[in-house]
């Protein structure tokens, strides 16, 4: 049986957008050069565009989310899309069946794209199994699996600022072990031929074996962060964190906390990036936040760009 | 050279030079207007950049892309490499003067001028085009016109510029994918 990678049609076009994983670099430098085009609309006074002119995006959030949802609706208006927003509670209970039936409902209605996002690692790659052709499927964090939205606007700030992966040293600070969003960031990172990985966290928050994604290991800030040139940091998830990593935030802030005085470490002209929300000073300092190197807010600016081009060209593929 | 209504095959194409000369006198002996220059990518950007040189505008010259106004977006997608648009002056209250290299169908020039009324409200908008092949699918006209020629429809002509040197040439068409990208981005 052969293996084909969901996203891709036969044809090696992208047709929905699930992971990071297993893309070729000529798809994410594809959605990263569609994304510049569209920083220019968002910049100037009327902020759409006609592209996607009555197709129907619906939102489905299976997990609470006010700024992903927003920027995704967001994206899809600026291109002139209609956006249906479905908050479904998720019960701990939530079955394949019951996820598929609510997509079927909303396939009779003649969605044209899911926007997913799922407590459950896989929930985005089923709903995509199971869809029409012609209807596309964008995963918005499944679980603790994959968020390749999120990963393409860091790859996309991070070409901004410093033009060229193949001469960088990038390092990932935080709860890699509870974040989709370092998965995703690896794998794009990796693909797009960045010499050097680097995680940083306490081994408690490290996912096992972890050195298999191809990154190196640091536990110590004062190692990990020498001669860095971007700096992703991750959010301490609270809320996913059943039973003692930590001993508590403040301990964590004293060893893993982005301060001015570890920023220093890594290059001068490194940059700062955050997935937000913050947490300030838990895994960040707002002097640091705030200050010339971060690149947070630019981020944000940068998402609904790199978002309006996944949808653009998932809605422009080809049959 | 003669102009009006050439069937050309191959070699018979008009000097591509020539004929911006020729624009360039018909703009100037009505520019009443204080023209702002748009280019439309890829061919219409290059000769709105000579354009520009040759008629000492003072507005900065505008480029625009036409991608996101296209009205073939469900049957062919989204062009690889989109390029960008740029319109370093303000719409509202100018006198704007579109550049392309061919006009055919009249689709280019429709998603245009929806592109720029995104942009404010002009005074005006004309057209200037090199090679004027007929074929109109939309009431559009340019006030500006280099030659009109006669083309086989399976053929697309093509502007070339090469070493800062412009040449006119007939490429294939093939299928409608191949009819798409000859209409320049």
């Amino acid at each position: 049986m052969i293996h084909r990678n969901p996203q891709l049609d036969k044809n090696r076009a992208l047709q929905h957008l699930l992971t990071t994983e297993g893309l070729p670099a000529s798809i994410l430098v594809q959605i990263l050069d569609t994304a510049e085009s569209f920083v220019g609309v968002t910049e100037r006074e009327v902020k759409k565009v006609p592209l996607l002119r009555g197709k129907s995006i619906f939102n489905l959030f299976f997990e609470p989310s006010t700024r992903t949802r927003t920027t995704f609706e967001i994206a899809a208006k600026r291109l002139s899309a209609d956006v249906i927003n479905l908050n479904v509670g998720a019960s701990s209970q939530t079955k394949g069946e019951t996820l598929l039936d609510t997509v079927d409902n909303l396939s009779a209605m003649y969605a044209d794209m899911f926007v997913v996002r799922h407590a459950q690692s896989g929930a985005a790659h089923l709903i995509a199994k199971h869809v029409q052709p012609g209807v596309h499927v964008i995963n918005a964090g499944d679980g603790r699996h994959a968020h390749p939205t999120q990963a393409l606007l860091d790859m996309f700030t991070i070409r901004r600022y410093k033009h060229e992966f193949h001469n960088l040293r990038v390092a990932i600070i935080g709860d890699i072990l509870h974040s989709r969003v370092a998965r995703s960031q690896v794998h794009a990172l990796t693909t797009l031929g960045v010499p050097e990985v680097r995680v940083i966290a306490p081994k408690t928050l490290l996912p096992s074996k972890v050195e298999r994604l191809g990154v190196h290991v640091y536990h110590d800030m004062n190692s990990g962060l020498k001669d860095v040139d971007v700096l992703m940091m991750l959010r301490l998830q609270n809320e996913r964190m059943q039973g003692a990593h930590l001993p508590s935030s403040e301990e964590y802030f004293k060893y893993y906390g982005l301060t001015p005085e570890k920023l220093s470490i890594a290059k001068s002209d490194a940059i700062v990036l955050h997935p937000g929300p913050m947490n300030r000073g838990v895994e960040i300092d707002s002097a640091v936040a705030d200050g010339s190197q971060s690149v947070i807010l630019p981020q944000v600016t940068f998402g609904i760009a790199v978002r309006m081009a996944v949808m653009s060209i998932l809605a422009g593929h080809q049959v | 050279m003669n102009s009006k209504h050439n069937t050309a095959h191959n070699t018979a194409l008009p000097d591509a030079e020539i004929l911006i000369d020729q624009l360039v006198k018909k703009i100037r002996a009505e520019s009443d207007k204080r023209f702002a220059l748009v280019g439309i990518h890829t061919g219409g950007v290059w000769l709105a950049e000579r354009l520009h040189q040759m008629l000492n505008i003072s507005y900065p010259l505008g480029t625009l892309s036409i991608s996101f106004y296209r009205d073939d977006f469900d049957k062919i997608g989204l062009h690889a490499q989109v390029k960008p648009t740029d319109i370093p002056f303000a719409v509202d209250g100018a006198h704007i003067l579109l550049v392309d290299d061919v006009l055919q169908t009249g689709r280019t020039i429709r998603a245009a001028i929806n592109a720029l009324f995104d942009y404010g409200r002009p005074a005006s908008i004309s057209l200037a085009v090199l090679v004027d092949r007929g074929d109109r699918e939309l009431p559009i006209c340019a006030q500006y016109i280099g030659t009109e020629l006669n083309l086989p429809k399976e053929r697309t002509i093509v502007l070339d510029r090469g070493d800062g040197h412009f040449s006119l040439g007939l490429e294939k068409k093939n299928d409608i994918e191949s009819v798409e990208e000859g209409r320049r981005e």
